[in-house]
């Protein structure tokens, strides 16, 4: 049985169909886009691109990118860590509630949120007085925003489910809790946090309508640069240039983090028992999650009461009318109807970045026996990362002029669509697993090996007890990428299939009162939508599975 | 390998929910695609007219702007996305002609349609490659009740806006990242001159303008009038806007029709289409009187049939300019890059 060449067979089956489906829908069309900025008219010219690299308005672009999205990263992580303990390791009333509510960010459009945001610090905002309109501290405020649930959720996960009882011993020796959180419980977390991190990270450097939105024209970043370059003025060398200096960022981000991530013995010990009552100590936890209330409460808050505004009073006339197609038929259907097919996108992606994910997340965590086993383990854990790092509007583009011939004539697919979210959800989905994955202790599945068990039992008796929770987190993140996706969508969406952020972009976009209201009791409806899969999807239990 | 089965299963059986109604996507000439932005909406009874009439399903693919549009027709030329096209506009038409991304067609173009004709197409009496299906105008927007609140007498042209008593009033969306702000640049270059529009700008920003990046901003949450009740009075939006401000029968906000630049949308069969007849069969179709006339409604447009009746709102209204500024599109083609890199190195600063 155990042949040279079983290990890496198996290596290979595993992560051949989500190397496919990468190749596919991820390489092939991104290769496609550059090699048109490469190949100007006809032959081969990559000096120009290097050109482009020389240029100052591209060193001023590429600054901008690292420091806000460093400083994105950076806050997410000081407020998500505590707020994570907080939710994830204490009872107390509301907290499901409170989890689904904070990820709710995560799919709201943000045209919306650059909307529901300045109408709070813009200039006849009530925070106007801040001067925070066209701020760089407006644009970090925004990616903290929209990124914060991914560490919550990310690093909660794993907090949930690594055991307790080292960390109360040393407490019961008499270490500090700062103590007892730096030596015993940050060094179990670490991969989850670097996980969250760097695609945080990622998130925060590709973020496109924040920056422009919230900086007011006044800060570029690659992606903004990118999206000018391509739509605009069709400067493919430069596109491509820049497109490149993503790809290697993203390379030495990868390497990077895979060195923080890796620890000597992943192994992590199953949580158990009921969660304790919030106590005195917990005020980290208290107060970073009361500022993330705060900050994720009020451009919601802003958007809930601008959807209820009717004329000079208040009414639900807005809501009434998403299940019409706007006033004077601003839209080819009704938004209900687009909720529909968001929805049904949404569970498309999200068993696709399920299957494809677990596939991957095993592929990289099994123990290595040979260095060259570690490193192909390592490069294909990297690999599927890269489509957070690269514009939608290069991806978009590359579809278009690569997917046209058979064996990939996808062009015109509805498939095109979950797919494109499902990729962009991968990442997520992988880092959620692949921490609680690499956790298990290797030894239990020698074991039930030894006792006879198949590869399948095998997974299921050991592994999927320790991946229930992780796998809902990523589910749970899956179906609010696919719902809340706009950059890819608006590309290969059908306009008579029209997703909820794409209505929404389109009823912001024109003018009538009626309109406006509409686009933002449609994002309180998406929104109020995704709070209630979460809560449901969090309800979710297989007592059998679930109480090992 | 086990695991792989499940997964394999669930990829080769296609998704549950969209596979439903993906049949019929083959290449087939009982159809006619349509390639257009994200813009384009028409009344349902009217497609199903054009279906039944000329006996072509008709099929839209539509999404981005009229830039990404353009851009997606040329790199997809060799291979196009469909068969004819809507709404690649003046300020980017050129660089789609030059591109050789449609085949000509002469529509016979209703009343009034003929002066919309982009200047340098079918030139030397050939066939022209594009049909003029709509247009718009941009120009300022003010708020005509809070002038009267304020006692101020409201801006009439574009020196007016570099004037420091309309100090901190002004709102535009920015020129590279929206296509009304892209026009008001080319206002601006019209007026001014290559030269002089420059030091217009410097003023303008020095006179506390602010930039936003879209429309939807600058209009919907600065301007006095949108839904989120800003606090400028003075914005940039289209010669239609003042018919969606409407109440008790006076319109709160006017356009300065000498700060206009008009934007004229065509449509055009796409070279390499698989239903060329279908395509021509299209173009006529939306400069029939019944498309024309449900412009207004569907698209926040005017017709290019000056014979087709408005709407009550519109035609009371939305005035159009008589003689708004124009840029020859070819000059727009050749600076487009260099003039967006001066603007926005003028305006970051």
């Amino acid at each position: 049985m155990m042949t040279r060449w079983s290990r890496p067979l198996t290596l290979a089956g595993l992560a051949a169909v989500p190397l496919v489906v990468l190749g596919v829908f991820f390489v092939l069309p991104v290769l496609g886009m550059l090699s048109e900025g490469f190949w100007a008219d006809g032959k081969l010219d990559p000096g120009a691109v290097a050109e482009v690299l020389a240029r100052p308005r591209v060193h001023r672009v590429v600054w901008f990118t690292v420091w806000s999205a460093l400083a994105g990263t950076a806050f997410s992580l000081l407020l998500g860590i505590p707020a994570a303990h907080l939710l994830h390791r204490r009872r107390f009333p509301g907290r499901r509630a409170l989890r689904a509510l904070l990820l709710v960010p995560f799919v709201l459009p943000t045209v919306v949120v650059g909307v529901a945001f300045r109408e709070l610090i813009g200039e006849a905002g009530p925070l106007g007085f801040l001067g925070l309109d066209g701020s760089a501290g407006a644009i970090v405020a925004g990616l903290v925003f929209f990124n914060v649930a991914v560490v919550i959720r990310a690093v909660g996960a794993a907090w949930e489910s690594i055991d307790p009882r080292p960390a109360e011993a040393a407490a019961a020796l008499g270490a500090s809790p700062a103590y007892v959180f730096r030596t015993v419980t940050l060094p179990m977390l670490r991969p989850a946090i670097v996980s969250a991190a760097s695609v945080v990270f990622l998130f925060c450097a590709t973020a496109f309508g924040v920056v422009l939105t919230l900086g007011g024209l006044r800060y570029s970043s690659v992606e903004t640069e990118i999206y000018l370059l391509t739509t605009n003025l069709l400067d493919l060398q430069a596109a491509a240039a820049l497109s490149i200096v993503q790809l290697l960022a993203i390379t030495g981000l990868l390497f990077v983090t895979s060195r923080l991530r890796a620890v000597p013995d992943p192994t992590l010990a199953r949580s158990t028992g009921r969660p304790p009552r919030v106590s005195r100590g917990d005020w980290p936890g208290v107060l970073s999650t009361l500022v993330v209330v705060v900050l994720v409460g009020l451009p919601i808050g802003a958007l809930v009461v601008g959807s209820l505004q009717v004329g000079d009073g208040y009414g639900l006339a807005n809501y009434r009318a998403l299940t019409t197609e706007g006033s004077r038929n601003a839209l080819l259907v009704p938004v209900t109807d687009a909720l529909t097919t968001s929805l049904r996108t949404a569970v498309d992606a999200t068993w696709m970045s399920l299957s494809l994910g677990l596939l991957v997340a095993v592929a990289v965590t099994r123990r290595s026996r040979t260095r060259a086993e570690r490193r192909a383990r390592g490069l294909l854990d990297g690999l599927f990362m890269l489509p957070l790092g690269v514009s939608a509007v290069t991806l978009g583009f590359g579809f278009l002029i690569t997917l046209d011939r058979p064996p990939v004539d996808f062009r015109d697919s509805l498939l095109l669509v979950p797919v494109a979210q499902a990729l962009v959800a991968l990442p997520l989905v992988v880092r959620t697993l692949a921490p609680a994955l690499g956790g298990v202790d290797d030894r239990q599945r020698q074991a039930a090996a030894s006792l006879g068990a198949g590869p399948l039992r095998t997974f299921v008796t050991v592994d999927l007890p320790v991946m229930w929770k992780p796998l809902l987190a990523a589910a749970g993140f899956a179906f609010a990428v696919s719902l809340g996706e706009f950059g890819a969508t608006s590309f290969l969406a059908r306009e008579d299939h029209p997703t909820m952020p794409i209505v929404i972009f389109h009823l912001i976009g024109h003018p009538g009162a009626m309109n406006y209201g509409m686009a933002l009791a449609a994002s309180v409806v998406l929104a109020a939508t995704t709070a209630l899969v979460m809560l449901l999807v969090e309800r979710l239990r297989v007592p059998s599975v679930g109480s090992f | 390998m086990l695991a792989l089965a499940p997964a394999l299963v669930l990829v080769a059986t296609g998704c549950s929910a969209i596979g439903q109604d993906s049949g019929g996507d083959g290449p087939s000439f009982d159809r006619v695609v349509l390639v257009t932005h994200d813009s384009f909406a028409l009344p349902k009874p009217l497609i199903r007219q054009f279906e039944q009439e000329s006996g072509y399903d008709l099929v839209v693919r539509g999404s981005g702007d009229a830039g990404v549009l353009t851009n997606k027709l040329v790199l997809t030329k060799d291979d196009p996305l469909g068969d004819v096209s809507f709404g690649v506009d003046n300020t980017f038409a050129s660089r789609a002609l030059d591109e050789g991304v449609f085949a000509p067609y002469d529509a016979q173009l209703p009343t009034g349609a003929d002066r919309y004709r982009l200047p340098g197409d079918g030139a030397d009496g050939k066939a022209h490659d594009l049909t003029p299906i709509d247009d718009a105008s941009v120009c300022v927007n003010v708020d005509d009740t809070w002038f009267a609140a304020h006692h101020l007498a409201p801006p009439k042209a574009l020196d007016d806006l570099v004037d420091p008593r309309y100090r901190d009033l002004f709102v535009t969306p920015g020129a590279t990242t929206s296509s009304p702000g892209m026009a008001f640049l080319l206002t601006t270059i019209a007026a001014y001159g290559e030269d002089g529009w420059q030091d217009w700008w410097s003023k303008l920003m020095a006179n506390g303008a602010k930039l936003d990046d879209g429309w939807s901003q600058a209009y919907e949450v600065d301007f006095t009038q949108g839904g989120g009740k800003g606090d400028r009075p003075i914005v940039l939006s289209y010669d239609s806007s003042p018919a969606f401000t409407v109440s008790d029968g006076k319109s709160s906000t006017s356009a300065l029709l000498d700060t206009c630049f008009r934007q004229v949308e065509y449509a055009g069969v796409l070279a390499g289409a698989e239903n060329p007849d279908g395509a021509e069969a299209l173009i006529d179709f939306l400069l029939t009187p019944e498309v024309q006339a449900a412009l207004p409604d569907s698209m926040y447009v005017f017709p290019v049939d000056s014979s087709v009746e408005l709407p009550a709102e519109w035609a009371r209204f939305a005035v159009q300019p008589t003689d708004p500024y124009a840029v020859a599109p070819a000059d727009i083609s050749a600076h487009r890059d260099e003039w967006l890199r001066e603007w926005s190195d003028l305006t970051s600063r």
